[in-house]
């Protein structure tokens, strides 16, 4: 009896590692921020169990420059060590030329279901290099229960507005908790500062650094006014180390209950909902506040699935592709995760909605975001990004004026223009 | 250091052939050294050079463009310097580095030194103490830079918490956060953890003096203070310049704990992250190039001058 199932298992044993040797391995290049890994993780497994193909996954720096910067030298060498790219929406210009054609494996009809401007985003010299994995925008997230503790209806609608009620809700809050704080976001000299900067600026009407014709437009009295508003709130509602916080920075001192106002991505959301968060229950999100006289504006983000040109499994890697980035897939990482589909029917979906009640109600705030300057600097939106993020960087810590970093900026990017983009 | 002609060329004239092939061997024995050496710092560093007067992105352009020496200094028909010597983000990261490098390496001197004279006299627990010191140099800087961003974390950090209670800070301040003393906050990181390899060459240093000249002082009556300053210092000369050219050489190009703690924050770029920066995140390997010559030179003025003064010791 006892040797019969010994050989059973053994029989077993060995058509499972024979179906393995079959499956080729693949290595994943995945997320690494929130819960990224481990979802990433749940839709590769899924995967490799249904195609009997194994596949490893990298952990991948935090911060998305350090991921390109990587990325840019294994994609530089000719590197076929990766074979699926998780990458950033400003990188099809930067390092498409190293990415499979998607269209060759994935048919049009599953290819047409996502947003079409990401499509168009993704498309480099007809070459659709990525598939839209999930979309971002920066949102504002907002304390509810303090909100009504002290008298608001509603989350503010301008960026006076929430410097005034950040002020209140901090000053009283910080009578039983000296380490509370107004308003956090990504003030770290990086991509992410870029974003956020953008936001502010967008929304005062400043327009979007270099505009879609090329020319260098962000020297102009609303942005300067806008980094004016912004430069108020630090050390007064916004903690003056706001200038070394990234998302994840921003996102501990709020989700432990430290931080009344947060601007981040999605991504945050069912993280605070979490069964052991602090917060659980008492998290609201908005649409980002306005400058005067301007309208609300959220930064693009999201990520893309792309396929290494140099890959030895460009087969199953796109058929990974395809897997990661289905309907069925967006729908559990949206439910599980707060993760943004790319997919337009899955924001009418009930059970999304459920799990993740703004994918509703901020459904606009998705599809009308507004994108960084990549597609017309092309080549060059890394330098453009860097001297950006410098510049707000060091208005935010006070090193110099509104005007004259902005000045400085201009003749900055008039520099690496050069000749053009 | 080098032996004078004087004293060899007799033992040529005495045997010319035998010396030729014994240089013979000598040689062919280095050939496999100097290949190596040539392969893996030669041409490396011709190549840099190389590339600093080209214009080359490496993901755009397929090969790279002689441009001459545009990548230091050029000018634009607008008046425009494109040039690294007409940048003044290099010249920011050249004054954060030196400031890095003099604070650190004056301030590891000193308590090296003092380490140094403790482990060196005969007190207890002298065994312990010297393996005690080396902790922080053990851990790896990764490790090392990133427990200290948590200590300086506004909000999380203990020395936050410290310097909020003593009222050196506000809430939601923290030393690294502001421009001002974000760059002495880093040199103490440094500090930290390089005090210990300074203690240990000092020691070394120490251990060479001979006793018997301690006891001669002795029975001159010398006070500890006088022994220090005639006896001490100047026979420890020799292992503190070495010791200082280490050091200053390291802290030169420093990169990784830095970056670590304050990533491209422009206060406290050092030149070596501006490199990395212009090279690797903007993939500019021409003007990277250049930059990265720039480094070169500069350690090289810096170790001209060590070394030629300390040959004037030597002397």
């Amino acid at each position: 009896m006892k040797k019969a199932a010994t050989l059973v298992s053994l029989t077993a044993a060995f058509a499972l590692s024979a179906a393995h040797a079959q499956g080729v391995t693949l290595t994943f290049a995945c997320d690494s921020v929130g819960q990224g890994y481990d979802e990433c993780k749940k839709g590769a497994d899924a995967w490799a169990k249904q195609t009997g193909n194994s596949v490893k996954l990298l952990q991948v720096p935090k911060e998305t420059d350090q991921r390109l910067a990587l990325y840019q030298q294994q994609l530089g060498a000719k590197s076929g060590d990766v074979d699926v790219y998780m990458i950033d929406v400003v990188w099809p210009g930067l390092i498409g030329q190293h990415l499979v054609d998607l269209k060759q494996y994935i048919p049009q009809s599953q290819i047409s279901q996502h947003f079409p401007a990401i499509i168009q985003n993704n498309t480099v010299n007809g070459k659709l290099v990525g598939m839209p994995f999930f979309t971002d925008a920066g949102v504002l997230y907002y304390r509810t229960d303090l909100l009504k503790k002290y008298g608001y209806a509603g989350p503010p609608k301008t960026w006076n507005e929430l410097a005034t009620m950040a002020q209140k809700i901090q000053a009283g809050e910080r009578k039983t908790n000296p380490k509370f704080v107004g308003f956090v976001f990504q003030g770290k000299n990086y991509e992410g500062l870029t974003c956020d900067a953008l936001e502010w600026i967008n929304s005062f009407g400043g327009g979007t650094i270099v505009d879609p014709s090329g020319k260098i437009t962000v020297n102009n009295p609303k942005a300067v006014a806008a980094l004016r508003t912004v430069q108020a709130m630090i050390g007064t509602v916004a903690p003056s180390a706001v200038t070394t916080y990234g998302e994840e920075e921003a996102r501990n001192v709020w989700q432990a209950g430290n931080s009344a106002f947060m601007r981040n991505w999605p991504y945050a959301y069912s993280l605070a909902e979490a069964p052991n968060s602090p917060i659980k229950g008492k998290v609201g999100v908005a649409a980002l506040p306005a400058g005067p006289g301007g309208k609300p504006a959220a930064t693009l983000g999201g990520w893309q699935l792309a396929v290494n040109a140099y890959s030895k499994h460009p087969k199953e890697a796109a058929s990974l592709v395809q897997y990661m980035t289905s309907a069925q897939e967006q729908k559990r990482r949206a439910i599980q995760a707060s993760y943004n589909p790319t997919i337009a029917s899955l924001y009418k979906d009930p059970q999304v909605l459920k799990a993740v009640p703004f994918f509703g109600s901020l459904y606009e705030v998705f599809t009308n975001a507004v994108a960084r300057p990549a597609t017309v600097t092309g080549g060059k939106y890394n330098e453009v990004s860097n001297a950006f993020s410098t510049s707000v960087y060091n208005v935010l810590t006070g090193k110099s004026a509104p005007d004259a970093a902005l000045k400085s900026l201009e003749s900055q990017l008039a520099r690496i223009k050069g000749r053009g983009w | 250091m080098t032996t004078t002609p004087t004293s060899t060329r007799p033992a040529v004239r005495r045997s010319r052939g035998l010396q030729a092939s014994r240089t013979r061997v000598a040689l062919l024995l280095l050939v496999p050294m100097l290949l190596v050496l040539a392969a893996v710092a030669g041409y490396p560093l011709l190549r840099t050079i190389y590339l600093s007067f080209t214009e080359y992105n490496i993901l755009q352009d397929p090969a790279p463009k002689w441009i001459g020496l545009g990548n230091y200094w050029f000018t634009t028909d607008e008046g425009v310097g494109l040039g690294v010597l007409q940048t003044p983000e290099w010249w920011q990261s050249v004054w954060n580095t030196v400031r890095f490098t003099v604070g650190s390496v004056l301030l590891e001197t000193m308590l090296g030194l003092a380490f140094a004279l403790i482990i060196n006299s005969k007190i207890k627990g002298r065994g312990l103490l010297r393996t005690a010191i080396l902790v922080p140099w053990a851990i790896p800087t990764v490790v090392s830079a990133q427990m200290w961003n948590w200590m300086y974390n506004d909000s999380f950090g203990i020395i936050s918490q410290w310097g909020q209670r003593l009222g050196l800070l506000q809430t939601g301040q923290s030393f690294l956060s502001n421009p001002d003393t974000a760059m002495a906050a880093l040199i103490a990181v440094d500090v930290w953890k390089t005090t210990p390899f300074m203690a240990l060459l000092l020691l070394a240093g120490l251990q060479t003096i001979p006793s018997d000249m301690y006891e001669a002082a002795d029975v001159d009556g010398a006070s500890p203070w006088t022994q220090f300053w005639r006896l001490t210092l100047p026979l420890l000369t020799p292992a503190l310049l070495v010791a200082l050219i280490f050091r200053t050489l390291d802290a030169l190009r420093v990169f990784d704990m830095p970056y670590i703690v304050k990533g491209n924050a422009p206060e406290t770029m050092t030149m070596s992250i501006y490199a990395r920066q212009q090279l690797i995140l903007n993939s500019q390997f021409g003007f990277g190039s250049a930059i990265s010559v720039m480094i070169f030179l500069i350690i090289m003025i810096f170790t001209a001058i060590y070394v030629t003064s300390l040959r004037v010791k030597f002397d």
